[in-house]
């Protein structure tokens, strides 16, 4: 009996390894790919980093450190923006309006169905009309950005939600005095940390890696930077090492990010035990 | 803090088609510990989240020492409240949770910590103050819960079956626990149950509902003997329902002649409800029969006999009870205590 058990157990181990490196490669492969051409010199076959060099030597127009700054600017602005409409949102639909839950849950998984550039002919000319009256910085792309965050947004803080008594945990506040925006800030978000972490962590990986958008509305972000150093050489490298470039920018902010919020779950957890 | 006068004036609440208050009129006098109990959908709840403006009323009005709060945001009322589930704010300790209203009242860090200990004190968890939820036991949460309630110093405290989700030991412990702080306290108190024996244990007055209405409202021991409707009869004891013939302000069951609750009951066959308690086991008596079943309850027992036609339960020391295995002959008479016809 306990032989068969480990040797199923064996078999379903097996299928896992087999699954996992069958899409470790899938994902990995081309991202390895993307560096060693990034590291290739004039020669096929050689090394070299010349590419990655002429990254940091790029001089502008427009800079590469406004581009940074600016993608930076707007995954904050993106993540605030998102928080401060979504959070209370579903919130609300989960202690109020519970029938309108699939409603809005549509809503915003609506931006998913709809590709980027069906979204950018339709923002266009909105954009367009506004600028011939004021001049919008690229920072004003938060508001594209913010639609095209709600799905990712909105099923991590539904997740979030999930395992919180929020009628409850509302109610005793409530009855201790509490007015809507306390139990919402102080009653409800504390106990759902993970899913805003995580909230937060898609809307900044979406921003970080946007370009199409900033692109056709004529905006500078990093990615658009990153895109005009490649073309402004003839060297082919430094298209890869650009794309590697954006990558890694993205992928440690993130990990930082998550990294910050991981201990600092864990720290609470710790001090839960401790006393 | 003495308590407030509450009362409730026509109250009417509606879901949609169903009426779940319809009427309700309880007044509750300062200090005082009312226990509504009722079955499952009778409204009890309803009436708890109304007084606590967690809930709209469709009419009637909602009155605190004098003044209408029908129409006060649940925020403002200065009501504690203990829910049914456990309701302790899981990322703050004991001791945040209990002071977590007094902070909303801006009260001084020193001042929120001595109330919160003092409240703490009261319920016997001062050791706990620095845990959080998860690492309590269900009684521990609710005792915290109550602390917490108690700690915004309340002019009404409102109980929503807090202790349904305990073990039975539990339970009655906490109940007594519970008692002896409101009246330590003083506040004004409803406390709603399903269970008749803790309303009945912790309960200045109990309120017996029935679809939205208050059926009885009165002392446990008149609720217990003097059930004015059958329905309350029922409720609050097990009842035999036995046929009789009322004749002059009394009623022959089976050969006992008892008194009525009610002596305007017509004369004819009647529906007579008997409790298991009046019930005794004699030597030779009225009604013979055969014990069909013995139910241990602990000091008492219960045992139901066969009587041919119908059976009947009799409550007795469990002493006496051993002597009866099912199967035996026994004889029985009911004590001549009024009795209510249905
Ligand atoms: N939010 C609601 N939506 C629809 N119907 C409701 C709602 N709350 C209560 N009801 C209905 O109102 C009636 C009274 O409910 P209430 O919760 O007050 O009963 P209760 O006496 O507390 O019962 P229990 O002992 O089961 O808790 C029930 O028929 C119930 O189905
Ligand atoms: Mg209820």
């Amino acid at each position: 009996m306990t032989g068969l058990h480990a040797r199923r157990r064996r078999r379903v181990n097996a299928f896992r390894y087999v699954v996992f490196t069958v899409f470790g490669l899938f994902f990995l492969l081309p991202l390895l790919a993307m560096i060693r051409f990034s590291l290739e010199g004039s020669t096929g076959g050689s090394w070299s980093l010349s590419s990655w060099g002429q990254i940091a030597s790029y001089a502008g127009p427009p800079p590469l450190l406004s581009g940074v700054e600016i993608t930076l600017e707007l995954a904050v602005i993106t993540c605030l923006v998102v928080l401060a409409l979504l959070v209370p949102t579903v919130i609300w639909v989960r202690l109020r309006v519970r029938w309108m839950t699939r409603l809005v849950e549509a809503l915003c998984l609506l931006p998913l169905t709809i590709p980027a550039i069906v979204l950018v002919v339709g923002l266009a000319p909105i954009y367009r009309v506004i600028r011939q009256q004021f001049s919008l910085s690229a920072l004003q792309l938060f508001w594209v950005y913010a639609v095209l965050a709600l799905p990712y947004a909105y099923r991590a803080l539904a997740a979030g939600l999930e395992g919180v008594d929020v009628k409850t945990l509302s109610e005793a506040a409530r009855s201790l005095g509490a007015g809507w925006f306390t139990v919402i800030w102080r009653v409800i978000v504390p106990n759902m940390r993970q899913g805003v972490l995580n909230a937060m962590l898609l809307t900044g990986a979406l921003v970080l890696g946007e370009f199409t958008i900033a692109y056709l509305l004529l905006y500078t972000n990093l990615q658009v930077t990153l895109f005009y150093v490649s073309r402004g050489t003839p060297n082919a490298g430094v298209l890869f090492s650009t794309s590697s470039a954006a990558l890694l920018f993205a992928f440690v902010l993130l990990l930082i990010l998550s990294y910050v919020g991981r201990a600092r779950g864990r720290q609470s957890e710790r001090s839960k035990v401790s006393k | 803090m003495t308590g407030v006068e509450v009362s409730l004036r026509g109250l009417h609440r509606r879901y949609g088609s169903v009426v779940a208050l319809d009427g309700l009129d309880l007044t509750l006098a300062p200090g005082e510990l009312v226990a509504l109990l009722g079955p499952s959908g009778c409204g009890k709840t309803t009436t708890l989240r109304l007084l606590a403006g967690l809930e709209d009323a469709d009419g009637g009005q909602v009155t605190v020492a004098g003044a209408d709060i029908t129409h006060v945001p649940s925020n403002k009322r200065g009501m504690g409240m203990v829910f049914q589930a456990y309701s302790l704010f899981p990322h703050m300790t004991v001791r945040d949770n209990v002071a977590f209203g007094l902070k909303l009242r801006r009260a001084a860090r020193a001042e929120r910590d001595r109330r919160a200990m003092e409240m703490l004190e009261l319920v016997g968890l001062t050791e706990q103050a620095g845990r959080y939820a998860h690492q309590l036991s269900g009684g521990q949460q609710q005792r915290v819960a109550l602390a917490r309630a108690l700690a915004i110093s309340p002019k009404v405290l409102l109980l929503d079956e807090p202790l349904s989700a305990l073990d039975a030991k539990v339970r009655a412990q906490l109940r007594d626990e519970i008692r002896r702080i409101q009246l330590e306290v003083g506040t004004t108190t409803l406390f709603v149950t399903h269970d008749q024996e803790e309303a009945l244990a912790i309960a200045d007055r109990v309120g017996v509902m029935r679809d939205g209405r208050i059926e009885q409202l009165g002392t446990p021991t008149d609720i217990y003997s003097r059930p004015a409707t059958s329905f309350v009869a029922e409720f609050v004891g097990l009842t035999n329902r036995l046929h009789g013939t009322v004749a002059a302000g009394s009623v022959n069951v089976r050969g006992c002649v008892l008194p009525l609750a009610d002596p305007a009951t017509p004369d004819g066959q009647a529906t007579v409800l008997v409790r298991p308690e009046a019930v005794t086991v004699v030597p030779s008596g009225p009604l013979t029969g055969t014990v069909i079943a013995v139910t241990f309850l602990g000091a008492s027992s219960r045992i139901t006999v066969d009587l041919g036609d119908t059976t009947v339960l009799a409550q007795l020391p469990t002493s006496e009870a051993t002597a009866l295995p099912a199967g035996s002959a026994v004889a029985l008479t009911i004590r001549p205590d009024p009795v209510l016809v249905a």
